[in-house]
């Protein structure tokens, strides 16, 4: 069995491809749902429902597309350069944490700064600490060669437990009644909320906004071909004069401050403290959002969107049948495989001998 | 012809559109050396792996001494007595030259060696051929030459009756390309026979008996090769005239690029530069001979603004630079790196984005922003004007044919961004086997660049294995070994003898 280039790209095969991709994962998470001894239509119907079919299931689906999106364009923005930021969970619970000593109640009471001052403050440390936090990685591999993806992943692990240390220690609620709790953000600082009696936040419209200024970057700046040129051949970038180092430094630090910034979003627009629960994996989903899109940055946005639905709606599917929240992590990555497969189709054919 | 050693009958490949091979039949006979011709791509290395079984052929038979050989099946082919030498050394560098070739002739399974049979067989099979070497020697300390001379001995060794050499001459000096030549003829005089590959029309001439010629994955011509006039031979290759590169008559001119005592310390000896001192001059080609792997990696890369000296100077136009590609650029040096793919081009962006590439920021962009429509209206210019063909500006660049993205990095380079061929001369040339795995017509095309833009005044240097190529281009010469160069020398000045001697490290007498 071999791969053979396909000659020029067909646009009928560019739509079929991913559309098959969501066929092939929807008959893959039949069976599993089948196994599982639901009725496989109800079931979906049930997702979809959960996810998409209400008003209220619009607001759950985006409120929890919002860290995705943050997350998933922080992973899009280092992948498009060939730099592997495994550590978006770290950096989400970095910035949030960054966030809140900025911006919490420490004592009773918030720091004595007008409140658009304050926000802006809150803002920037959650950012320079996410940044700081893909710097040190970026820095390691550009001048040692250390390899980006042990160091990120394992500073995910050092991050969380340093965030429960703080979390039992010096930042601890004094009021949660022993649960291990930040101090609560100062009211003054946190995001409005977008529709009365939901909880979507203007967060959202941040997350939107950042996604289509690095769709744009990417396209139009002489940064954004500095990221692809290095992300496609550093070696070739280099000769053509591209900084190389520069520029995945840049792209570390713009990375790892998106990620910051998505813990900064979701404790200032959803939780109002830190948790150490705060994120149920918004920085690895990041990465299978980011693959999901194709590295684009628009494409984010609709990745993230679907994510959530059908996280969102097979919460509220396992509580109506007897299946496990479990098949929403299925069918995402049953998804994303299918989209790699598709991907390849698009480019290659199979010949077998 | 009485007996032939191997038929092949109707041989066609085909890989998706492509037809590598188009129902090709050939014979060999006993005693002979057949030249397999043709240029990069004609189909020589497909039949050859199909003979060996590397490949599977779509049609077509192969016989061997009279019995039919089985498709796909290398070890059928050494059973048969068909012997292959590849291009790049497949030896272990680790192990001795005994080990290598007795390596894959014993069963797995028996506990011992039987190296001292081996010993007497290897020794045995060297003396009766006259391939002198050393069993115990470890292969990493041995010569290109030499090691070729270990992959013959492996072939002979396991009682190859045809010999298939591919590219041969390649990675030789001119000396050590003799020394094969009469070993070959040695060989054929026991018995043997041979199939020679190669594109090079002088040596095949020399050596061979008869020349098949392969085009466009079809057995154009069977020649004899005593009598055949070269420039027929270049025509029948080709399948049309290719008329050669003219240099305009012009002026010498000051010199614009000085090498003073550079050092450039490497972690292997291929990459290092040992007090290297050279000037080019406007209006002058100067070429580097030598065996790639000698230090001309490291040279190219000084002047490419890639990589600094570690000690001595480097000056274009009176200046010191920085070792910043985009400096050099700016600086008017034009550039064309040895890989093509690798490093000349972004294969995964499109055409028009590696069109720019040197030039992204100063004048193709403003205040951060590419300036996408003039960046592509360059592209289309470029495209038309140094004849790139492909799939238009937005296909990636990794979609050209080796020719066409060769010429899609030399028309960047000489063009400097400019639209018009008048606004632009660089003031220095740097090509590194520009014309490496061209077709004929693709080479000539460069040449003739070079040529032109030498005599409009600019100074260039050619970095090159194919002496043929340097002799036809080179108004001066030097020739680099070990990471030491020669001084350079007027053209007329080398003979080719002269040359090989240098590229084998024995010129340093000279010099002293």
């Amino acid at each position: 069995m071999r791969l053979e280039a396909r000659g020029a790209l067909s646009p009928a095969l560019a739509i079929a491809a991913p559309v098959a991709a969501i066929a092939c994962t929807l008959v893959v998470a039949a069976l599993f749902v089948a196994w599982a001894g639901a009725p496989v239509g109800r079931t979906y119907a049930l997702i979809f429902e959960g996810g998409f079919g209400s008003r209220f299931a619009w607001s759950e689906t985006l409120t929890r597309a919002t860290p995705l999106m943050l997350t998933g364009l922080a992973a899009t923005i280092a992948f498009r350069a060939h730099l592997y930021n495994i550590g978006a969970e770290g950096q989400l619970y970095a910035g949030a944490l960054a966030a809140v000593a900025v911006g919490g109640l420490h004592g009773g009471a918030a720091l004595d700064l007008p409140a658009p001052v304050l926000f802006a403050a809150m803002i920037a440390a959650a950012t320079i600490a996410g940044a700081i936090l893909m710097a040190l990685p970026a820095f390691a591999k550009t001048r040692f060669g250390v390899d980006e993806v042990v160091t990120t992943l394992l500073l995910n692990f050092i991050v969380l437990l340093f965030v429960s240390m703080m979390l039992d220690g010096p930042m601890k609620d004094p009021t949660a009644m022993g649960w291990p709790q930040s101090v609560a953000l100062d009211e003054a600082v946190e995001l409005p909320k977008l529709v009365e009696r939901t909880r979507v936040h203007a967060g959202l419209l941040v997350a939107i906004a950042l996604c289509v200024l690095a769709w744009a970057a990417m396209r139009l700046t002489t940064f954004g071909f500095e990221v692809r040129a290095v992300g496609a051949n550093a070696r070739a970038a280099r000769f053509a004069g591209v900084p190389v180092t520069r520029t995945l430094m840049l792209v570390a630090i713009a990375s790892g401050a998106v990620a910051g910034l998505a813990g900064a979003i979701e404790v200032a627009g959803r939780t109002g403290y830190v948790t150490l629960d705060m994120s149920p994996g918004y920085g690895y989903t990041g990465i299978v959002i980011a693959m999901l899109a194709g590295l684009n940055p628009l494409g984010v946005i609709a990745a993230a969107v679907f994510v959530a639905g059908v996280l969102v709606g097979a919460d509220s599917m396992s509580r109506a049948v007897a299946v496990p929240t479990y098949i929403a992590d299925v069918i995402v990555a049953f998804a994303l495989l299918a989209m790699l497969v598709a991907a390849a189709a698009v480019r290659y054919r199979v010949r077998w001998r | 012809m009485p007996d032939p050693v191997l038929r092949l009958d109707g041989i066609t490949k085909r890989f998706g559109s492509l037809v590598a091979n188009d129902a090709v039949s050939l014979t060999l006979a006993r005693g002979e050396i057949l030249a397999l011709l043709g240029e990069n791509g004609a189909g020589k290395s497909t039949l050859v792996s199909i003979l060996f079984g590397h490949y599977v052929a779509d049609a077509g038979t192969i016989e061997a001494f009279g019995r039919p050989l089985p498709p796909g099946d290398p070890a059928a082919a050494l059973a048969a007595g068909v012997g292959m030498v590849h291009q790049h050394s497949t030896l272990a560098d680790n192990l001795s030259v005994l080990d290598n070739v007795m390596l894959g002739t014993e069963p797995l399974w028996r506990p011992m060696s039987k190296r001292r049979e081996g010993r007497a067989r290897l020794v045995a099979t060297s003396k009766r051929f006259g391939l002198a070497v050393d069993p115990d020697a470890r292969v990493a300390r041995l010569s290109v030459g030499e090691r070729q001379r270990v992959e013959i001995l492996k072939a002979l060794y396991r009682d190859a009756r045809v010999l298939i050499l591919d590219e041969p001459t390649a990675v030789l000096t001119p000396q050590e390309s003799e020394a094969l030549f009469a070993t070959l003829r040695g060989l054929c005089a026991d018995g043997l026979s041979i199939i020679f590959i190669s594109h090079k029309l002088d040596e095949v001439l020399r050596v061979s008996d008869r020349v098949a010629v392969l085009r466009a994955g079809k057995l154009v011509a069977t020649l004899p090769a005593s009598g055949t006039a070269k420039s027929t031979l270049a025509e029948v290759m080709v399948g049309r005239p290719i008329p050669p590169p003219v240099a305009k008559p012009h002026a010498r001119g000051d010199t614009v690029c000085v090498l003073d005592h550079v050092v450039v310390r490497g972690e292997r000896a291929g990459e290092r530069l040992d007090d290297v001192s050279l000037s080019l001059r406007s209006g002058e080609i100067t070429a580097i001979a030598g065996v790639s792997g000698n230090g001309q990696a490291a040279l190219v890369d000084v002047l490419c603004g890639v990589r600094a000296a570690d000690a001595g100077t480097v000056k274009l136009a009176g200046r010191a630079l920085a070792a910043d590609p985009a400096a050099w650029v700016a600086a008017g040096t034009a550039r064309i790196p040895e890989d093509r793919r690798d490093v000349g081009a972004i294969g995964a962006l499109p055409v028009w984005e590696n069109a720019i590439s040197e030039r992204y920021r100063k004048p193709f962009a403003s205040a951060g922003i590419v300036r996408r429509a003039a960046a592509r209206a360059f592209a289309r210019k470029l495209c038309d004007r140094y004849d790139v063909r492909g799939a238009g500006i937005d296909a990636p660049a990794g979609a050209l044919s080796g020719g066409n993205m060769q010429k899609l990095i030399v028309g960047r380079a000489l063009s400097g961004g400019a639209a018009r061929a008048d606004q632009y001369l660089p003031t220095l040339v740097v090509a590194s086997q520009p014309t490496w795995g061209l077709d004929a017509g693709a080479l000539a095309w460069v040449h003739q660049q070079l040529l032109d833009t030498c005599a409009r005044g600019a100074a260039v240097l050619l970095v090159s294995e194919d002496l043929d190529e340097i002799l036809a281009l080179a108004d001066r010469i030097a020739v680099m070994h070990a990471g030491r160069l020669t001084p350079a020398r007027a053209a007329s000045s080398w003979t080719l003898a002269d040359i090989g001697l240098a590229m084998a490290g024995e010129g340093a007498r000279d010099a002293a």
